[in-house]
């Protein structure tokens, strides 16, 4: 393996002019898009027409894409996210209010999905087509046929409307405190992350099977078996090992979203994260906070796959990226 | 009813041999709306009485903690920059106007020590100025007292057009005085029949002046009260998630008495109609949900819950088809459906006859909207004194046939008619919206069977309610054949709501299709009748002319409405919730209570 | 001399990966039941001709009886027409779309997989740049600019299903990229690479005979999750305006007018819950058949 410090430094530079075109498309996108912020005020019949044409110069969106790209760049250089046309207020002040929540959530979804995956995938495909195998397999494609506002729904239909164990409003203030606080978020949590753990383990799991079972065909293992070593060591160190390079690159494409939220999912429970906020700036066209969410987006997306190149390295050392 | 008979009854309440409320009984009887009647007795110069509130708390606090469901989350908290009602809730539950709207219409004070009348001097002879009477014991959350000032102020705010306020144009054309630090004269440029829009119900909350003033304008963004509220309302500012969640805490200093009830208040956002209805029905996790717009089937079952009632309250918005009366597939000098162009198949007034003889609305109400929308025939429909009692609708496929038959219409081999060439196939478009997507499925049936081909097609809402003037999608542009969407009255008065078939209002490429008069059909007769109505101070001779502009669109068959809309919502059992359909839902915080 | 022999055993082989693949009982099983799944909306609606849109306010919400074998919805309108019907669409839009993005996906991903310096990383650009895109503003504004003009070119029907299909395939291609690469930085450095590398085998050959069969295990499960995906992201696109009209009842679409009746009309949903489930269940196990069929080092 060449010099990973070189190697990643090279990478760095690169996602900085990357970074650069992504934005610029993000942008274009965006501006070309249909739809306006003020709709609601023009169809509004009480409200003068010059009050949105008002606003739109205010706002300063009459300019051609290109000035406003770059009145945004200069602003996001300096720290300024911008200013939301819906809620009047700083963009990063309605991003940093829902982080936490979105962190939360997401965030153990996606570990509760992994430790679920890992150990399912590959002990199925030790055990190709056993009754175990046939059991996960089944279960895995319920999991990816049913979309999760259904689950979502099911599972609400059960657990807060049929045996009313759970709340299925979600509530980022709870107002106990003390073992009472964590009591209730912990019982709020526990549907929507769920919901999607179980979307995402059950794709998840076929990947590792898949990987797992490719990798215990080859001949390598083959040779370690036949050198006598335990069928334990041989999983844990050369199958996991090598199976975990498409997991990697999954998760790697999948955690972005911890930061992106997951809208269908927020919208079920209301959770106020950051997808729903996306997803009312976009049907509201609040171009502003649109940008930027998507923005810090397309960083993450950037470094995390910059991120598993690396971690591909160290899985497997023959693989050398110059 | 016949405008002497009124005027002898009105004299009656005058003199004290019939009440107020027998008056609104016989006017109700008759078929005009409470609100109007109200309204009749206030032109006449007869104070109404104050109606007795329904609260029955016995001091303020020990209420608990009150949770109401939004789907739509309020994302501002500046009742001048409220654009959806959402906005507009979210502010008043810290802000309050001058005077509110009941669910009868009637005008009840609130920041007002009393509604101005002509016996009380508060409205002058011309119908051009108003004078307001303050409270005079009333304190800002921060305990600064509240002062004509305020009231002039909130005038000065918005009426600049720098600060970009929403509520312009209800304070633009209008000039308020101090008078003294309690009283407050509004003066109007012309004779205005409905003059209660400035400091009343939702454009009319007031924000202090000691707070605001610095940001009256250009710098209106930056007001950190903005985020803020500083009110004179029932619950003082706790914290704000735009789009989340609202949380206010009781106003220990409320100026009035044994109110509010509750000692907390959260307004939750963000989800689906049918999971707020299951909230406050099904699981009572919350008290109150706020427009269900969700078949009433599902309602009634969720009802079943046993947790909540559903709420029905009357008001003037209507779902309705609009048929183009311009060639939306060719243009002319470069614009689509011109005004210069002549719709290929509905200029035929046989062919709209057809199609309104096929929407069949009973079943419309009957398998959608069931309680949440009254198939009617009218395009208004409330209050109920503007109610044209001219019109009827039908359902009939055979008459439909005929009708079309005997236009010259025949069946092709096909099965689909056509006449000179041009086949009978229509484009029906609307949003992207359950119900909505039922009512075109069995409209696009019943035209089958009458030999009309209708192509369904659905725009998202984002785009469709949106000015985007670049985007062929937006309901103003109306580049199909038909239309179906909701149109909202805001205030029980339909002046402006009327001006969507007024020839000055047409939408077109010169205006950006921001005109109201989206079918583009004129009628000199309608323009007429309008004008007439904008400068008449006679209740009674307005409303004649309102119902002659109804009945002109309607036997025209310029649309056909299909169901009028009323507000739908959802409470607890135990909550008790005086409802009005002209004002916000929180009009009358204060008197919330929960039963024992 | 060389090319009879070459094509023999292409022949040879071809014939290999079917008896291979016929072994695969659960193989077999699956494309029986996709071919079933597929005849069934393909000759369904001539047989079942009970029409899709007959609204039957007298018949609302019935559970399945032999006049409404899967019941009906809420407007009286047969849902086992609908579901043949709507199929067609459903199958139709998935297979196209998982196919588009597969083959997109594996191409760029060997070509950057195999290449290095600015093609890879320009080609991973791409990647980053289709993953950080806003999905909503984008597809409205696709609709905004095409539709219109597709429906002009090639006909309504037509264009829609072109759209989607293209729409759908386009957003996920990327996963796909992203695996195929990191399996080939890996593949392309094994032993039987290397040895195939000295015998001189030529950079397609490597790729085609050596590196890209063993590539295809993470390929054929994203195949599989792409077709439920596509299902389902088609009755998405449609309340954008972009999908099918309203009154196509596509599997996804049905699948989402029922969610509000799951509890008091719970067969609704159950059906093209379970199609859906089906198709992805038998596309699956065809997946496995045809990877194992075409691993050589495994002894069937």
């Amino acid at each position: 393996m060449t010099l990973p410090g070189t190697y990643v430094l090279r990478r760095l530079l690169i996602a900085l002019p990357s970074l650069l075109g992504i934005s610029i498309v993000l942008f274009t996108v965006l501006a070309l898009a249909p739809g306006d912020p003020f709709g609601d005020i023009v169809s509004n019949p009480n409200i003068p027409a010059d009050v949105a044409a008002n606003l739109r110069l205010k706002f300063g969106m009459d300019d051609p894409v290109a000035v406003r790209y770059l009145r945004w760049l200069t602003a996001m250089l300096q720290g300024d996210w911008g200013f939301s046309f819906a809620s009047r207020i700083d963009v990063d002040t309605l991003i940093m209010q829902r982080l936490w929540t979105t962190l939360l959530v997401i965030g153990s979804s996606q570990v509760l999905a992994l430790l679920i995956a890992l150990p399912v995938g590959i002990y199925a495909a030790t055990r190709p087509y056993s009754l175990f195998d046939q059991v996960a397999n089944t279960l895995t494609f319920i999991g990816f046929s049913l979309p999760t506002f259904f689950t979502g729904l099911l599972l609400i239909l059960v657990f807060s409307i049929q045996l009313d164990w759970l709340p299925f409003v979600y509530r980022s203030d709870i107002s106990a405190t003390g073992w009472r606080f964590f009591w209730e978020h912990f019982r709020q949590t526990i549907m929507p992350v769920s919901v999607l753990a179980l979307f995402q383990a059950a794709s998840w799991t076929r990947y590792v099977r898949s990987a797992a079972l490719d990798v215990i065909r080859l001949d390598y293992v083959t040779t370690a078996r036949s050198k006598g070593l335990k069928e334990r060591v041989v999983i844990m160190k050369h199958v996991v090992r090598n199976a975990l390079i498409p997991v990697v690159t999954l998760v790697a494409l999948q955690l972005p979203a911890i930061f992106g939220g997951a809208i269908v999912t927020e919208q079920i429970f209301r959770v106020p994260g950051i997808g729903s906020l996306l997803i009312s700036a976009i049907l509201a066209n609040d171009t502003p906070v649109i940008m930027a969410v998507t923005f810090v987006f397309s960083c993450l997306v950037i470094s995390f796959n910059l991120l598993a190149d690396i971690l591909y390295g160290w899985l497997d050392p023959r693989i050398s990226l110059r | 009813m016949t405008e002497r008979e009124l005027r002898g009854l009105i004299e009656a309440v005058r003199k004290g041999s019939i009440t107020r409320r027998q008056f609104v009984g016989t006017m109700l009887g008759v078929g005009i709306a409470a609100p109007i009647a109200g309204q009749l007795l206030m032109h006449a110069g007869i104070a109404q009485a104050q109606p007795a509130s329904t609260y029955k708390g016995t001091k303020r606090g020990g209420g608990g903690a009150l949770k109401v469901l939004w789907w739509q989350g309020a994302t501002l908290l500046n009742p001048h920059f409220a654009t959806g009602t959402k906005d507009q809730d979210g502010s008043r539950i810290f802000y309050e106007p001058l005077a509110g709207w009941d669910t009868e219409g009637n005008l009840i004070p609130v920041l007002a020590a009393e509604t101005p009348t002509p016996a009380n001097g508060g409205v002058s002879r011309d119908g051009k100025s108003i004078t307001w009477k303050l409270k005079r014991d009333v304190q800002w959350h921060d305990g600064k007292p509240f002062t004509s000032a305020d009231v002039v102020f909130n005038w000065e705010y918005a009426a600049d057009p720098a600060t970009s306020a929403v509520t312009i144009g209800s304070y633009k054309d209008v000039v308020a005085t101090a008078v003294d630090a309690y009283t407050v004269r509004v003066d109007y440029k012309k004779a205005s029949p409905f003059w209660a829009d400035p400091f009343v119900g939702t454009r009319g909350m007031l924000i202090p002046k000691h707070l605001f003033e610095a940001y009256k304008g250009a710098k209106s963004r930056d007001a950190p009260n903005n985020l803020k509220p500083v009110g004179t309302g029932p619950y003082k500012f706790d914290s704000f998630t735009p789009g989340d969640m609202v949380r206010g805490t009781l106003n220990a200093n409320y100026h009035m008495p044994n109110r509010p009830f509750f000692d907390t208040i959260e307004m939750k956002g963000g989800g689906d109609a049918v999971s707020a209805a299951r909230a406050v029905l099904q699981t009572g996790e919350f008290d109150y949900a706020w427009n269900l717009q969700v078949e009433d089937e599902i309602l009634a079952k969720l009802e079943q819950g046993g947790k909540g009632r559903v709420v029905i309250i009357p008001g003037g918005d209507i779902e309705f088809i609009q048929f183009n009366f311009t060639d939306p597939w060719n243009e002319v000098d470069g614009e689509r459906a011109s005004i210069k162009s002549k719709h290929p198949l509905f200029t035929d007034p046989a062919v709209r006859e057809a199609m309104n003889l096929l929407i069949d609305r009973d079943s419309v109400q009957k398998f959608i909207y069931g309680r949440t929308g009254i198939a009617t025939a009218n395009f208004v429909n409330n209050p109920p004194k503007y109610r044209s009692p001219n019109n009827k609708f039908e359902f009939n496929v055979d008459k439909a046939n005929q009708v079309l038959e005997t236009a010259g219409w025949k069946k092709g081999s096909d099965g689909i008619r056509e006449k000179g060439g041009k086949k009978l196939k229509v484009v029906y478009q609307t949003s992207v919206n359950q119900p909505r997507q039922k009512a075109q499925a069995i409209v696009k049936q019943a035209a089958q069977k009458a030999g009309i081909d209708i192509e369904l097609k659905t725009v998202t809402a984002s785009v469709f309610f949106s000015s985007d003037f670049a985007n062929p999608d937006v309901y103003t542009k109306l580049f199909c054949d038909m239309q179906m969407y909701t149109t909202t009255m805001t205030q029980p008065d339909p002046e402006i709501f009327m001006n969507q078939y007024v020839s000055w209002e047409i939408s077109s490429k010169a205006n950006k299709w921001q005109g109201r008069n989206v079918t583009r059909w004129t009628s000199d007769e309608y323009d007429k009748a309008y004008r007439d109505a904008e400068g008449e101070l006679d209740p009674v001779k307005r409303t004649a002319l309102f119902i002659k502009m109804n009945d002109l669109v309607i036997q025209n068959r310029v649309i056909v409405p299909l169901v009028s809309r009323p507000r739908v919502r959802a409470s607890n059992l135990k909550l008790k919730v005086p409802e009005s359909g002209w004002d916000s839902d929180f009009w009358a915080l204060q008197d919330w209570y929960r039963d024992a | 001399m060389v090319a009879p022999v070459r094509r023999a055993a292409t022949v040879s082989l071809t014939q290999d990966i079917w008896r291979r693949f016929k072994r695969h009982r659960l193989a077999l099983f699956g494309a029986v039941i996709l071919l079933v799944i597929i005849a069934g909306v393909a000759i369904g609606p001539w047989l079942w001709t009970v029409p899709i849109n007959e609204i039957d306010f007298n018949a609302r919400l019935k559970p399945p009886s032999w006049q409404h074998p899967f019941g009906t919805d809420d407007l009286g309108q047969d849902l086992f027409s609908r579901m043949l019907y709507g199929g067609r669409i459903s199958i139709a839009v998935g297979l196209a779309a998982m196919t588009i993005a597969i083959v997109v996906g594996t191409i760029i991903g060997a070509i950057a997989g195999m290449s290095r310096g600015l093609v890879d990383t320009f080609l991973m650009w791409l990647t980053d740049l289709f993953l950080s895109l806003p999905q909503l503003p984008l597809l409205l504004l696709i609709i905004y600019l095409f539709r219109d003009s597709l429906k002009k070119i090639v006909g309504a029907e037509t264009g829609v299903f072109i759209m989607i299909v293209v729409v759908i395939g386009g957003f996920r291609w990327m996963p796909v990229a992203r695996l195929v690469r990191a399996q080939f930085l890996s593949l392309r450095e094994k032993e039987f690479v290397e040895a195939a590398r000295a015998l001189g085998a030529s950079r397609l050959r490597q790729v085609a005979r050596h590196i890209l069969p063993n590539a295809l295990g993470p390929v054929i499960v994203a195949g599989t999750i792409d077709v439920a995906a596509a299902i389902i992201a088609e009755s998405t696109l449609s309340f954008l305006g972009l999908g099918f009209p309203p009154d196509i009842p596509t599997w996804g679409r049905v699948l989402f007018d029922a969610k509000d009746y799951l509890d008091t009309s719970p067969y609704w949903a159950l059906f093209p819950g379970t199609l859906i489930f089906l198709t992805v269940l038998s596309i699956n196990y065809i997946g496995d058949g045809l990877r194992d069929a075409l691993d050589p080092r495994r002894v069937l």
